[in-house]
């Protein structure tokens, strides 16, 4: 079963500005899926269209099967949205935000509160139920989206950047609680930034880059796509230049740090074996950039360079 | 699914929104209500003798209560939903399977119980300087909700439309007080020249208030059944274009 079906997607803003260029894209049910793109891709306006936020220009998308033109109640029912931005009243309490989302659903006092209770204590946030919102921090506010975005139990949940701006300690027991909702049987759809984030959680990706996917597959086919990996090593004895190692690039960052592209086809142990031969002795080895961030990075410049042409 | 429980919390919301910010939404109208029937009531209104046939406090009171029902019915909506729109907690009912009439139905309903709520706190006011015997009562009712409903439609277009909160004060300052001040609260339109008799008449606000005061003291300018009709109209023309701007997501959706 399809999660989420999108089928030639386009959205031509008042402005004449194309968001979107007749986009594909499957999400299959129990998915942990990343929906990765610069900013002003069109990650926004897709989220936008599913959630009933955006009126598309042409095109078709359902959720679990039911159109959200022409079924809106079952398909809206199935989703759940934490947006970028705070958009909670910040006068109201975390409770009553929580409720009053329950009661938008349809959903009688009695389970409500029920739904409140597990979603705001799977939050950590039962503590805070009683707290005007505006009090609360960052972090807290997040989790706030989140649990009302769960109170009706979606099949799917579309979290946009829901890490942005939070420390590493939130950010990790954020992905913990991401993780157990998946495992527990909700299809999650991630955007974010934070690019390590999408690489430990996500199984499937897709890239979207000026309206249009430029990529869309599952996460270790395409790491396997990586021609060149960049790593870090640190010295123990410090060095005057960068060695000569044929098949490898080395550069010197400073005299105990040495950067290294490391060809996928010639792999890293000779690197070492010639380290060796040359008395360089390495303490550390760490990768320069996360292997995601390079990969898009390599994909949008691709795409500027088309453009360009 | 059933839409009677996202009905009920909107209402719900809207209506603990005003009673939390009682200081601003029903004291105001208490204290400016009572300083009307004291100044042009009791100290000036001794001095003008009978209007209609009825005392000059007599016949200011259901044109003050049905001015205070019109502006807080407007005021409720136009600043409720702008401020949701605003702060895009909007966004929380559009995710959800709330279809628009519920939306229109709740926020409506919200603007028409704060009308009320002020046109009866400013009646108790009132009863304080006029001795009033209703003359009927369900005139009295039907008038206070069929205006409140109106006034509460219009003040959900506004906010719809509106791009600033300058644009949320422009309808109620220019247009709906001075409309309010013509429409013979203070005054009964015989006592206007010709012209202006003739003007007044194309104000709907002076159909509500003689259609009121008719109601409360049975005393009117013109005829009830026209003031009935006229409201409906409006009512209808007004619901079927907040509907049609919800369908198409004006102000609202991208």
């Amino acid at each position: 079963m399809k999660a989420l079906s999108i089928r030639n997607l386009q959205k031509t803003y008042n402005n004449g500005f194309e968001a979107l260029k007749g986009i594909d894209l499957d999400v299959e049910e129990g998915d942990f899926f990343a929906l990765l793109g610069p900013n002003g891709a069109g990650k926004s306006t897709a989220i936008g269209i599913i959630s009933s936020l955006v009126n598309s220009s042409s095109g078709s998308v359902s959720i679990f099967g039911h159109n959200v033109k022409t079924d809106v109640v079952k398909a809206k029912s199935c989703l759940g949205v934490v947006p970028q931005e705070i958009n909670f009243n910040q006068f109201d309490t975390v409770k009553s935000i929580v409720l009053n989302q329950a009661g938008y659903y349809g959903m009688p006092r009695k389970l409500a509160l029920q739904r409140m209770e597990l979603c705001l204590k799977q939050m950590d946030l039962w503590d805070k139920r009683d707290s005007v919102s505006r009090r609360l921090s960052g972090g807290m506010k997040r989790r706030v989206m989140i649990a009302r975005a769960m109170v009706h139990a979606p099949k799917l949940l579309i979290l946009d950047e829901p890490t942005a701006g939070v420390d590493i300690e939130i950010r990790r027991s954020m992905w913990q609680m991401m993780q157990t909702l998946n495992e527990n049987g909700t299809t999650i759809i991630l955007t974010t930034h934070y690019l390590e984030e999408a690489e430990s959680l996500c199984r499937n990706i897709a890239i979207i880059d000026q309206g249009k996917i430029i990529e869309n597959s599952d996460m270790p086919s395409l790491l396997a796509r990586m021609h060149i990996e960049h790593f870090v090593l640190d010295l123990l004895q410090p060095l005057l230049e960068a060695p000569s190692i044929p098949g490898y690039q080395l550069e010197l960052i400073t005299p105990k740090v040495l950067s290294v592209a490391v060809p996928k086809e010639r792999g890293i142990n000779q690197l070492f074996i010639q380290l060796n031969a040359l008395n360089i002795q390495v303490s550390s080895l760490k990768n320069k950039t996360n292997r995601l961030e390079q990969l898009f990075m390599d994909l949008i410049d691709t795409q500027v360079g088309d453009v360009a042409l | 699914m059933n839409y009677s429980i996202a009905l009920r919390t909107i209402i719900v919301k809207e209506i603990f929104r005003f009673v939390r910010i009682w200081p601003q939404t029903l004291l105001p109208p208490a204290i400016t209500t009572a300083l009307y029937f004291l100044i042009f009531g009791k100290l000036i209104g001794d001095r003008i003798g009978l209007v209609n046939g009825v005392s000059y406090m007599d016949y200011i009171v259901p044109g003050v209560i049905l001015m205070s029902v019109i502006s807080h019915s407007y005021a409720n909506v136009v600043s409720s939903f702008y401020s949701t729109k605003f702060q895009r907690n909007i966004e929380e009912i559009l995710v959800a399977p709330v279809p628009n009439w519920v939306i229109l139905a709740g926020y409506i309903s919200g603007g028409i119980i704060r009308g009320l709520l002020v046109g009866t706190v400013v009646a108790l006011i009132s009863m304080l300087f006029a001795d009033i015997v209703i003359n009927n009562v369900y005139i009295v009712l039907s008038i206070a909700i069929l205006t409140a409903t109106v006034f509460s439609l219009a003040g959900f277009i506004n906010a719809i439309l509106a791009e600033s909160f300058d644009d949320i004060s422009i309808i109620p300052n220019f247009v709906l007080t001075p409309l309010s001040y013509l429409g013979g609260v203070f005054y009964s339109v015989d006592m206007l020249p010709p012209l202006w008799q003739t003007l007044s008449k194309g104000n709907p606000i002076l159909y509500m208030i003689n259609a009121f005061r008719y109601g409360l003291i049975g005393v009117s300018d013109i005829n009830i059944e026209l003031a009935y009709l006229m409201t409906g109209g409006f009512i209808t023309f007004l619901t079927l274009i907040s509907l049609v701007l919800l369908y198409k997501g004006i102000g609202l959706k991208n």
